[in-house]
């Protein structure tokens, strides 16, 4: 007994030293994995708080191109109904009903309030939380493409996961043909992903578009991505390509989450047992 | 001054300059500098180095709840909080008894950049290392660590030699 006091006295910084060592390396591997749920992030109430204060200053730092972004998004909106127009003028209103009133997703507007884009694990985070609807793995979008998917939701922020992450896996396929495959990041550059699991049969050239796939219940079908950089000489086992993204990571403004409408139903219906 | 107000106002005044300006420099894109780590260099030296390590811990999580990071900044700046004594006692060579009255400002400048250099090296190294989070890009991760070491320490550097003409 004395010899353990003996120890304890002796090694007491050492050990202190080792339990708080303990405490943030289970820290660190907790934040690597996406289902658990975390204390140590930027949805709480005061980190939270303050990341939405300093970019409701920095906001206007960036007016001008986030201006631009929101005219853009008009315009191309307002080609839409222009041509939903033409449609209704010359097909006849009960054949188009489906697909305009059966609304499979609705969308929550939201802002970036924090950013990061400079580690190979990034994370984001909005100002939109549970009372507003949203909860686990729902998709993040704008106007120009796809962001990320929500990993840990609070009260009133959000935490997404960008799709400039390690962990990040994203059904995706090219806009001209039905061949899929994976999105991930390399970790290397905050502009370029990469499409892996391409089936060989797929031709693509340089500056063909890459859209979401819908094999997910996350995403819907058809969300821009971006373009194919380059195509590689000889076919390798994974068959990845380098996809430029067509959303400036690093300049993010306004965004809006997807709530899936008819993914609980889509998920009893898989997950049901065989008979 | 009041010692605790001290430890205090330094404690509150690296985290909210590391959280809200030294994140967003981003240098040419990636190079960051780690000032708050100055915590570990400005603590006085005691006896008692509990409430030491701990504040150290307590400061590497804010850090890391503010860029979600999991626990790396606690990791790094623990470590070399752990390790300062040691330092401290082979590169200004100082017995045990002397430890109570050291004083960062009375020694001469080559040692302290000694040991600031290779304290802030560590951490560094550290830091990358567990947000790289695997052998991949380790180019990657030695190239951050030298330039982000070297940014950090001139603004150390820089900053120690503003605020010493102050007090004079």
């Amino acid at each position: 007994m004395q010899q353990l006091i003996y120890f304890f006295q002796k090694y007491k910084y050492f050990l202190f030293f080792l339990f708080l060592e303990i405490i943030a390396v289970a820290l660190i591997i907790n934040n690597h994995s996406f289902h658990r749920s975390k204390f140590i992030s930027s949805t709480n109430f005061i980190t939270g708080g303050i990341q939405e204060k300093t970019s409701n200053i920095s906001e206007y730092m960036n007016l001008k191109s986030q201006n631009k972004l929101l005219s853009e998004e008009n315009t191309r909106l307002k080609n839409l109904l222009q041509q939903y127009n033409t449609i209704i003028d010359s097909v006849t209103l009960t054949q188009k009903n489906d697909s305009i009133f059966k609304q499979k997703f609705s969308f929550v507007n939201g802002k970036i309030t924090s950013n990061n884009y400079t580690t190979p694990f990034n994370f984001l985070t909005v100002n939109r939380g549970s009372k507003n609807g949203l909860k686990k793995e729902m998709a993040v979008v704008n106007s120009k493409g796809i962001i990320g998917i929500t990993d840990n939701v609070s009260g009133s922020y959000a935490r997404v996961q960008s799709i400039l992450n390690k962990n990040s896996k994203i059904n995706a396929r090219f806009k001209n043909g039905f061949h899929f495959g994976t999105l991930i990041w390399d970790g290397k550059n905050t502009n370029i992903v990469q499409l892996t699991d391409i089936p060989r049969q797929a031709t693509y050239n340089v500056g063909d578009t890459i859209i979401t796939g819908g094999k997910s219940t996350i995403f819907p079908e058809g969300i821009l991505i971006g373009t194919v950089a380059n195509v590689p000489d000889k076919i390798t086992a994974s068959n990845t390509i380098d996809i430029k993204l067509f959303n400036d990571m690093t300049n993010l403004g306004y965004v809006d989450i997807i709530i899936s409408l008819d993914k609980e139903e889509i998920k009893t219906l898989q997950n049901k047992p065989n008979e | 001054m009041n010692k605790t107000l001290y430890i205090a106002f330094l404690f509150f005044f690296l985290l909210f300059l590391q959280v809200l300006v030294l994140n967003n420099v981003l240098f040419l894109g990636y190079i960051n500098p780690y000032l708050y780590i100055a915590f570990v260099f400005l603590y006085p030296v005691r006896n008692n180095r509990f409430p030491f390590l701990f504040l150290s811990f307590l400061l590497g999580l804010c850090v890391d709840a503010f860029s979600n990071l999991g626990g790396v900044n606690a990791f790094s700046i623990l470590f070399i909080a752990y390790i300062r004594v040691f330092f401290i006692r082979t590169i200004f060579r100082k017995t045990s008894s002397e430890l109570s009255t050291f004083n960062l400002k009375l020694e001469t400048f080559d040692k302290v950049f000694n040991y600031v250099a290779l304290l802030t090296l560590i951490h560094h190294f550290l830091l990358f290392t567990l947000i790289n989070f695997g052998f991949s890009n380790f180019t990657n991760v030695l190239l951050n660590t030298i330039f982000s070491t070297v940014f950090t320490l001139i603004l150390y550097f820089l900053g120690s030699f503003i605020f010493s003409k102050k007090d004079s």
